[in-house]
């Protein structure tokens, strides 16, 4: 071991020319390994993890069927938020977020497109065999000419506020539905029997599966999902990005990333997802870059922080507490 | 022979009293230092019990109790992880530990903290369970918003369990060998220079900012 004293100046690029102590790498590691190994065993065997199970449509469907109904409907007509996102589903006019003038949205372009009454409602329901009557009914909703498509749309919507659901079937006021009511019922009759899930989650070309993008979708538009996350503490007003279900701790690193949802310009802004992307894109590469930004990589010898660290030296080569 | 010249450069880059020395500096005597190993063993936690509950199938800790704990261990193992990398990294940047030309030993640190960020959300998505469904519901929006989620779509188990379980791992664990080499070679940044070193001008310390 060298007997030399610390320098009081030493040249971070150049050989420590001070003196030494014994330690064992390895032996650290080992006995880290040991600690954290025991800590997450403690922590599992006191608090095993969250496992909250999944929505699927059916259960949607039969815990909220007039939320369902609703959300099918949107999706048949074309007014629901997914049906009118824009790019990566489809083409909707101004739907994108936009930095400045730079539209990366739709630079992208429509890579999965969803055309939500073809996918979510008329594929499924021509695959519902043995009712000959459904099969029309789907017919003449896309022959009948748009106005007459939105009469009965709208009509149904406003009687869905009267509606019973007496199993698996709607109970509605009299009314100009046109074939949009035989449809709706074969559709919840459909996701109260599971069938939905699958025929969102299938393909007619494979047989394995494991793209949820459809079924996910389609859920989403829910306020039963939405009232689900909220009960967990999951939305963006409550900090969810950070959440989990339960009391269970979550990503709590993204503490930063949420905070900006939470604060003006963001908090109303049409933008907010793509801006504060941005933003951490740009504090990210800051963070990556800190030894080679003026000032910045000078600040831990102003905030003299770092005398805590290394009391025992500082003692040592002054001659002082520190 | 090139191998032999590859040989040779490894070995005079790293010489085994630099690879694993038997001392350090003396100044090397902080708990600060326990961080940086204890996130190293927290990683070897998480990756192991990720291969075993990787040997069960995604689905097989929703329905075993010894899948569920394994899971346990995987999740509080992150946790740990997390808190440890952060811990490090701030008490590296209080230490500025890029002097003397350790630039690249931090930005692999950073890196590697970015790239744990993806590889931990991924794992999230990769859940199976209410979670994942809201965390991809809500995550689409800000990748769709610059494009990213066209190719990296969060809604697609198959893509996101792939990044989980091979592409990030991999890219992490990349990142700390060459992380942990980098400070092997470089060794542990000395202190700022002591307040009787320092003379009454703007003297910046020697070794003050980097290069890599």
């Amino acid at each position: 071991m060298s007997t030399a004293p610390p320098p009081a100046a030493p040249d971070p690029a150049a050989p420590w020319p001070g003196p030494f102590i014994r330690y064992d790498l390895v032996k650290e590691l080992v006995i880290a390994l040991g600690v954290v190994t025991l800590l997450t065993l403690v922590l599992t065997i006191l608090f095993t993890s969250p496992d909250d199970p999944p929505v699927t449509i059916q259960s949607w469907s039969r815990a909220a069927p007039r939320d369902f109904v609703t959300t099918s409907l949107s999706e048949l007509a074309g007014t629901s938020e997914i049906a009118e996102y824009g790019p990566p589903y489809n083409h909707t006019p101004e739907a994108t977020q936009k930095i400045g003038p730079l539209d990366l949205q739709s630079a992208a372009g429509v890579r999965i497109p969803i055309d939500t009454a073809r996918d979510f409602v008329l594929e499924p329901l021509r695959s519902v065999p043995g009712q000959p009557h459904l099969q029309l009914a789907i017919r003449a909703y896309e022959t009948a000419p748009p106005k007459l498509r939105e009469a009965w749309i709208a009509a149904y919507e406003a009687a869905l506020e009267r509606a019973r659901f007496p199993g698996a079937t709607i109970a509605l006021p009299t009314g100009r539905y046109g074939p949009v009511a035989p449809m709706m019922t074969a559709l919840l009759g459909l996701a109260q029997s599971g069938g939905l899930d699958g025929d969102l989650l299938a393909n007619e070309h494979t047989f394995y599966q494991t793209n949820y993008t459809k079924p996910l979708l389609f859920l989403s538009g829910g306020e039963y999902f939405e009232e689900r996350a909220e009960g967990q503490h999951l939305l963006g007003t409550q900090w969810g990005m950070m959440n989990e279900t339960g009391s269970y701790p979550g990503q709590v690193w993204l503490w930063l990333y949420t905070v900006w949802y939470q604060i003006e310009p963001f908090l109303e802004s049409p933008n907010a997802d793509a801006l504060i992307f941005v933003l951490m894109g740009v504090l990210s590469l800051a963070f990556v870059c800190i030894p080679f930004i003026p000032g910045l990589r000078d600040l831990p010898r102003h905030l003299r922080l770092y005398r805590a660290v290394w009391r025992d030296h500082y003692r040592e080569v002054e001659g002082d507490p520190g | 022979m090139w191998t032999t010249l590859v040989r040779e450069r490894a070995v005079s880059s790293l010489p085994p009293e630099k690879l694993l020395p038997d001392r350090q500096p003396s100044y090397v005597s902080s708990w600060i230092y326990v961080f940086g190993v204890a996130t190293i063993a927290a990683l070897i936690v998480v990756v192991i019990s990720g291969m075993i509950l990787g040997l069960g199938g995604p689905t097989w800790w929703h329905t075993t109790s010894l899948g569920r704990f394994f899971n346990g261990i995987h999740l509080w193992g992150v946790e740990i992880f997390f808190f440890a990398m952060v811990v490090h990294l701030w008490g590296k940047f209080f230490m500025g530990a890029w002097r003397g030309g350790r630039g690249r030993t931090w930005v692999t640190g950073a890196t590697t903290f970015l790239i744990a960020i993806g590889a931990a959300f991924t794992g999230y998505l990769s859940q199976q369970n209410f979670d994942s469904q809201w965390i991809a519901s809500e995550g689409k929006d800000g990748l769709n918003s610059v494009g990213i989620g066209a190719f990296f779509n969060v809604a697609n188990f198959g893509q996101m369990y792939t990044f989980h379980v091979i592409l990030l791992p991999v890219a992490v664990m990349a990142l700390v060998v060459w992380h942990v080499l980098l400070v092997r070679r470089h060794g542990v940044v000395p202190p700022y220079p002591a307040k009787s070193s320092l003379g009454p001008g703007p003297a910046s310390p020697p070794g003050e900012g980097s290069a890599p």
